[in-house]
């Protein structure tokens, strides 16, 4: 089947998100569609799915103007959709799921057999290697989102949206991704494949179109460099590599020692997690989201009481602090997701950027705000990290992502810091902002801090990282040089023992 | 299928309704405005307009449904629309100076004269106590339903000294006042203690608080030291004219004390650094906390204002006027407080605003019956529709055509959905 849209345009009151798009997907094509968060991907594929209505343009299919008033009507006209964050019932089995809201019945009884057995069907045509009778819950990420893609299927979908399928996944489950997709495309099915990672782009595209502020760009063959896609997303040239010298090692500033966690169900989440980091080196924390490496932060801030273990800072036992001392004592923390406790949303700029600093001078003295001082320190800080927003009163909620974020990293980096704990520093943001964001990390490392990075996204780990701890399953499985290949850090990741260790 | 998770404020319901709110700016996750497309910075006024139009337009609003029921409860005004097509003339000039009479009346009862205008800042003094401790707990993110009970507290003890205790001019007045303010205080700092220790909800305990003040006060009106001698009504003696608030002409010292309080709260929230803590506690927790604030302190500091501006109004109630200290010394205050914040949109200046407009309202209606015979009710009715139009502002402004603005009512919408 073939997608056409013409001059798609959607404006949320003055601003416009979507700009005259113009797109084809040919039938069996995977077409990657690039570009920043914000840049209006997402907004494109809702309005295509029905879950936006246009203001201007078309959707034709296989030449046929169509319009559709829910996502119902776009799933009958064969589009399906596969989210970032899954729609999946965690307690129902994989069968179950498939036939949710097409239950097939007979006398008022439910046929799982047919479900199952259509679920067997198409795992087998396309290689979606799942068992139909597992419960959704207990399955990994990676079979999850095979779950979604085998439900769009059992849907007769001829188009297939994937909407930033492998921010979630670990390398191995990436390239089975990719396999499947490839599996699917061979079979005739179209996929719209959502991303701003370029090296997935390249492996497994067939036709990339760019959007940027709205409008399409340009169209790319996936043989283009890395760098001209990054050109034209961003819409300047920019340096994917980190610039960064030798680590100019120094003390050991921050020590663990068997650090255990134990969450409010009585599991263990980190388990026995020893480390230590020096003065002028990153160390990188990486590995599958949910296998620890939260806790293991929070704990080091003093926002969980570790029930084991000790935590020191310059030789100072820290494991009792709350976070009011761990920051006094010189622990910068960028938390993992800046909406839920980095920033105050209804806050503006200049309070966000003083939000763990009022209590102290020159922004404090005794119960009064200086607030002469916190719009002067508002706007040193948003000259010197580049901060797009209309003041410094504007409420941080209403910037950009990026800019949130910038916010964030500008305060944790505005004194002076020991050790700096970063949690998916770039995490949404795009590339202009990536690169922004590492240059400041690095340049805490070199200004003397201790730098503990977690991270996700391997390319940021190996770009950033002096050292590399794996995690799994609330252990560090290993401790690692950054030359370590792909591979072999994506097994650790899993879980492997390995066998020759390369302690750094 | 599900609400996708990307792109809420983009989502069916906005599109479908047809109102087109420009959310791309404060939309979470959503569709986020480079420089060019935003608007320039608004400027303090464009920025509280949308909830000033709002707030007024539903105080109209609720005068043009209160014309109809004026007209409706008025017999003279139905007998003459029974022959409404012998005499349709006749018929609409009747009831629109029906209409006119009772808002007239209503009108000068309040602002009238010297003496209707003390008796408007009279009724409106101690819902500006009370409206100020609920709006300061709403700042910090707690529902407090217990103005009531905290007023009551604040009575009992204010209330005890003023009858009880000799002492000579001022000393006495401000020991009763600070004996009101620790008795709400305390009323109000234990549901800050429960809340932050263990976690019970802040509206359960200050509905549960309310009837136990209640409780403890018609028990203690059986009690010797709160009954005048050989009397055995639930009623206290008077208050010693030593601790009553100084009066003149119908006005009286307590409403510049509590614009002296709205001052106050309005430093404390915005310019003191407990402030800050209280406001980005209330606003996110989580980034607080992870900020170093401590989330109980917050809780237990914010009950114990407000308990201690409750305890305020109530020694309003006792001091205020030489009235002695019954179980109707609160009257619907508590609870009129609530609405007051929510009128004020929990900020200090706006309480003051929504307690005028409420003791307008509360001291003009007496006189609108007496001259009118349009029922006292009808004031209360006035008040909830007020409310009843700021709580739902899509209605208003699909009412009026208005364009949408996502920031108008956002305080209140929070509120209520806890």
């Amino acid at each position: 089947m073939q997608l056409e849209i013409r001059g798609l345009t959607k404006r949320f009151g003055t601003f416009t998100a979507n700009d005259a798009i113009d797109l084809v997907v040919e039938p069996g094509e995977i077409h990657c569609l690039l570009g920043e968060n914000g840049a209006g991907k997402t907004t494109l594929m809702n309005m295509l799915y029905g879950l936006v209505d246009s203001d201007e343009g078309e959707i034709l299919l296989d030449g046929e103007p169509v319009t559709f008033r829910s996502p119902g009507d776009a799933i009958d006209a064969g589009i399906g959709m596969v989210h970032q964050h899954f729609m999946l019932v965690p307690v129902f089995t994989v069968a179950e799921n498939v036939m949710l809201g097409r239950e097939q019945a007979s006398l008022g009884v439910l046929q799982r057999s047919k479900a199952a057995a259509r679920v067997t069907e198409l795992s087998e045509q396309y290689g979606l290697a799942v068992q139909p009778d597992a419960l959704v819950g207990a399955l990994p990420v990676g079979v999850q989102q095979r779950v979604e893609i085998i439900k769009a299927l059992s849907n007769e979908a001829r188009i297939l949206i994937l909407d930033e399928p492998t921010a979630v996944l670990t390398p191995q489950e990436t390239d089975e991704l990719m396999d499947i997709m490839r599996s699917l495309r061979d079979n005739g099915t179209s996929i719209i494949f959502i991303t701003h990672k370029l090296r997935e782009v390249k492996a497994v595209g067939d036709k990339i179109t760019v959007i940027r502020r709205g409008k399409v760009v340009g169209t790319a063959k996936p043989t283009v460099s890395e760098a001209e896609l990054a050109e034209m997303m961003v819409g300047r040239a920019v340096s994917l590599r980190v610039d960064k010298g030798e680590s100019d090692l120094g003390e050991v500033v921050f020590a663990a020692n068997d650090v255990t966690v134990v969450d409010d169900r009585g599991v263990t989440v980190v388990n026995q997690v020893s480390l230590d980091v020096r003065s002028g080196e990153i160390l990188a924390l990486c590995g599958v989201q949910g296998n620890g490496q939260t806790e293991l932060i929070k704990s080091f801030l003093g926002l969980l009481k570790p029930a084991e273990g000790s935590i020191a800072l310059s030789g100072d036992d820290i494991s009792r602090h709350g976070p009011r001392e761990s920051l006094r004592d010189g622990i910068g923390f960028v938390p993992e997701d800046r909406k839920h406790d980095g920033f105050v949303g209804s806050f503006t700029v200049a309070e966000n950027l003083v939000l763990d600093l009022y209590r102290d001078p020159p922004f404090s003295s005794g119960l009064s705000l200086s607030l002469a001082e916190i719009d002067r320190n508002a706007e040193d800080r948003i000259v010197e990290f580049d901060i797009r927003t209309q003041s410094s009163s504007t409420p941080v909620e209403s910037l950009s992502g990026g800019n949130q974020q910038k916010v964030v990293v500008a305060r944790e980096l505005s004194r002076e810091l020991k050790l700096l704990i970063a949690s998916q520093p770039t995490r949404g943001l795009d590339v202009g902002s990536i690169e922004f964001v590492h240059k400041r990390i690095v340049g805490a490392r070199d200004a003397g801090a201790a730098v503990i990075i977690v991270s996700t996204e391997l390319d940021e780990v190996f770009s950033l990282a002096d050292r590399i701890a794996v995690m799994c399953n609330g252990r560090v499985v290993d401790v690692v040089d950054p030359g370590i290949s792909r591979e072999d850090i994506g097994l650790l990741m899993a879980g492997a023992e390995r066998e020759m260790q390369t302690h750094g | 299928m599900g609400e996708p998770e990307q792109e809420p404020g983009a989502g069916t319901d906005e599109a479908d309704s047809g109102a087109d709110e420009p959310d791309a700016g404060t939309d979470e996750s959503g569709v986020e405005p480079d420089e060019r497309t935003q608007p320039r910075a608004k400027t303090w006024i464009e920025s509280v307009l949308p909830t000033v139009q709002v707030s007024f337009a539903s105080i109209v609003l609720a005068l043009i449904v209160g014309a109809v029921l004026i007209m409706v409860s008025n017999d003279h005004v139905v007998s003459t629309w029974g022959y409404f097509f012998a005499d349709p003339w006749g018929a609409v000039t009747t009831a629109t100076s029906a209409v006119w009479d009772s808002y007239k009346a209503l009108f000068s009862g309040a602002f009238g004269s010297s003496a209707a205008f003390g008796g408007t800042l009279g009724k409106a003094t101690p819902l500006i106590f009370g409206g100020l401790g609920v709006s300061l707990a709403f700042r910090v993110g707690l529902f407090n339903i217990g103005a009531q009970g905290q007023l009551f507290f604040g009575a009992i003890c204010a209330g005890y000294v003023g009858f009880t205790w000799n002492l000579p001019p001022v000393v006495h007045l401000l020991a009763a006042v600070v004996a009101g303010i620790i008795g709400g205080a305390i009323w109000g700092g234990v549901v800050g203690v429960l809340k932050a220790r263990t976690g019970a909800h802040e509206v359960i305990v200050t509905i549960m608080l309310n009837y136990v003040a209640l409780g403890i006060l018609r028990w203690l009106l059986l009690t010797n030291p709160f009954q005048i001698p050989g009397s055995n009504n639930p009623q206290s003696p008077y208050v010693d004219d030593n601790a009553l608030y100084p009066h003149a002409g119908g006005y009286n010292l307590g409403f510049v004390v509590a614009l002296l309080a709205a001052g106050l709260v309005w430093w404390l929230l915005g310019r003191s650094t407990l402030g800050f803590e209280m406001r980005a506690v209330g606003a996110n927790p989580d980034a607080a906390r992870t900020a170093g604030m401590s989330i109980s302190k917050a809780y237990i500091l914010a009950m114990l204002i407000a308990g201690a501006l409750a305890g305020l109004a109530g020694t309003q109630q006792v001091l205020g006027h030489r009235d002695p200290l019954t179980d109707g010394i609160a009257g619907s205050i508590g609870f009129d407080s609530i609405t007051v914040a929510l009128l004020g949109r929990a900020s200090p200046f706006g309480t003051v605003v929504a307690a005028l407009l409420f003791g307008a309202l509360q001291s003009g209606g007496i006189q609108m019956q007496a001259a009118t015979n349009t029922p006292l009710t009808l004031t209360t009715v006035l008040q909830a529709l007020i409310v009843l139009f700021i709580a739902a502002p899509a209605l208003v402004r699909s009412i009026l055509r208005v364009r949408a603005r996502a920031d108008a009512g956002g305080v209140l919408a929070k509120g209520w959905n806890g």
